[in-house]
């Protein structure tokens, strides 16, 4: 780790009560789940981590508490520098607030991660589904969401593969 | 039939103005299958006459459910998936997801193999400008620079083929170094396009810098200055073409593109014009970096020897009892790599694409995510279009070389 890093992380760990980890050389921050806007807002201004390229979710299923944890990558044009945080969210009622106040690009994102991940971002301006349609059920990217196998749907077949789907909860 | 889910103006209430509600601006649906939406990106206009006051870009068309396949793959055989995203960067995409799993594995890459490597993303970023620059003239009306763009990018196709057997999805680039060294005529043909790119690039040049047509349709069109990229995360030659000098090959280097000596090419309008000459430009330099990787190109493997990881060569199969063993091991059960999160980067004709990857210790990948740099390109299409009129649509929305593969994998 080095210096400017090192001041970054120390600036954290004195004011909110954060776990540091070091994994081949990226730091992360285990941040807990109502400070992340607090603790970006201060990277932003003090320490100078202007953009936020990465924003994504890790599913722990069968783990409930905490089942998901949203990970954000920081990036320094200063000094180069890439710095995460993650925040575990429980798996019973995913919540968590949104970054967007800090970071715009957060808006897509988050709406990413709510349509794969079923995670609500509180206070978020615009909480639409993104890659699926508007109507779907489920979110694709949980580990108990199954991969699929469907069967090849022409307009000849359409409805009688429709009847032989599984109906219900995925 | 299933009842195709579709948006009412309710659900945009949010997001248009009020004056859209009583009707005195007009809601107008443009794409999903429109031609210069390059893909299937579907934007939601709302229209003051022929002004612009809101785009909603809406993506999802594409998406394949890509991260979720490959975490029901063994490592090398997600690899396969990630040429399909970005179908235009396709080399970059499997670099990214070899970076990130060396990073997690800490496997080293030999030197033959780094410049190679560096070799072909360039020649396909110099592939991908090419497209860019055909498509959105021919957007824009100019016909001609299409066919002599891609003329040239047949070359380069011409030499993935070469290399790898494929045009476009080459999946060559393999964790540990390359899936084989290259062929003898590989020095000659990369040569060749080395030699005829400055000259072909003054021809389009010729074709459009000083083009009246062009210039009215482009300059001062879907500007943006470098706060507003920054705050919606947007980078490549749309944040250089703003003024701020943000590559990764030179900030954050890897593949030893350190040793090479090239420019980073900047303008300060950030309009549709700027973003032109940027990627002109950036053609430029990826020729200057290729002459300077082929002239440096040393000799060696080009694949890390190691058998816990990568499959040892075929020769050995047939006359080591160890080899074979982890040739089965790897073909059957795939390897594992530790426990742990990684995250790598790259520059991208687009901007930054990078591989979040996450590993619980077993043969699959846990979680892989891509970030992609269309995302944010896309999420600003409202902003660069705001005030201009509907026909500028087009000029901005490739202007910022959108892949709808990337956005929705």
């Amino acid at each position: 780790m080095n210096e400017t890093l090192q001041a970054a992380v120390t600036g954290i760990t004195n004011r909110f009560k954060v776990q540091t980890a070091e994994f081949r050389g990226d730091v992360t921050l285990l941040v807990s789940n109502d400070k992340v806007v607090e603790i970006c807002t201060v990277l932003r201004d003090e320490f100078g981590f202007d953009s936020l390229p990465l924003e994504t979710a890790v599913d722990y299923y069968p783990k409930t508490s905490p089942r998901f944890h949203v990970v954000y990558g920081l990036y320094s044009l200063k000094t180069h520098q890439y710095l995460y945080l993650r925040a575990p969210v429980e798996g019973e009622h995913p919540h968590i607030s949104t970054v967007e106040s800090v970071f715009k690009s957060a808006n897509w994102r988050e709406r990413e991660i709510f349509d794969l991940f079923g995670i609500i971002f509180d206070g978020h301006s615009d909480l639409r589904r993104l890659e699926m349609p508007p109507g779907w059920e489920g979110h694709p990217l949980r580990k108990d969401y199954p991969l699929g196998y469907e069967e090849v749907e022409f307009t000849f077949n359409f409805d009688e593969i429709e009847l032989r789907k599984p109906k219900g909860e995925l | 039939m299933r009842e195709i889910q579709e948006f009412s103006l309710d659900d945009l209430k949010h997001l248009l103005s009020p004056r859209a509600l009583t009707g005195e601006t007009v809601v107008l649906n443009m794409g999903p299958q429109h031609p210069s939406t390059h893909g299937v990106l579907r934007v939601i206009l709302e229209l003051d006459g022929e002004i612009i006051v809101n785009a909603i870009p809406d993506i999802g068309f594409l998406h394949t459910g890509i991260e979720k396949n490959m975490e029901a793959k063994t490592y090398a055989k997600a690899e396969v998936m990630t040429d399909r995203m970005d179908y235009i960067f396709t080399i970059g995409n499997n670099l990214v997801y070899c970076l990130a799993l060396e990073k997690l594995i800490g496997l080293p890459v030999p030197p033959r193999a780094d410049s190679i490597r560096v070799i072909l993303t360039e020649l396909q970023r110099i592939q991908s400008h090419l497209i860019w620059i055909g498509t959105s003239a021919l957007d824009l009306g100019a016909m001609s620079v299409f066919l002599y763009s891609m003329r040239e990018r047949e070359m380069i196709l011409d030499i993935f083929e070469l290399v790898s057997g494929q045009r476009m999805m080459t999946t060559y680039v393999r964790p540990g170094g390359l899936w084989r060294d290259v062929p003898a005529q590989f020095n000659e043909l990369v040569q060749q396009v080395i030699d005829i790119m400055p000259r072909r690039i003054d021809e389009y040049e010729s074709l459009l810098t000083k083009n009246t047509l062009f210039l009215e349709r482009t300059k001062g069109i879907g500007a943006i200055d470098v706060p507003t990229c920054l705050q919606w995360n947007i980078s490549g030659p749309t944040l250089r073409a703003a003024g701020l000098a943000q590559d990764l090959r030179k900030t954050n280097p890897y593949c030893g593109f350190e040793q090479y000596d090239f420019e980073v090419p900047t303008q300060t309008k950030g309009d549709v014009y700027s973003r032109y000459l940027v990627r002109v430009a950036e053609m430029r330099e990826s020729v200057k970096i290729l002459q300077q990787a082929l002239d440096k190109m040393p000799f060696g493997p080009t694949l890390t020897y190691n058998p816990k990881f990568i499959p040892p060569p075929r020769s050995e199969i047939g006359v080591s009892m160890e080899s074979l063993i982890h040739h089965f091991k790897l073909w059957t059960e795939g390897y594992l790599p530790p426990a742990g999160a990684v995250y790598s980067s790259i520059e991208s004709p687009r901007g930054e694409l990078g591989v979040f990857l996450e590993s619980d210790g077993g043969p699959n990948p846990y979680r892989v995510h891509y970030r992609t740099p269309s995302i944010p390109l896309i999420s600003a299409l409202g902003i660069l279009s705001k005030g201009h009129f509907v026909a500028d649509m087009v000029a901005i929305i490739s202007s910022v070389d959108l892949v709808l593969g990337d956005a929705d994998r």
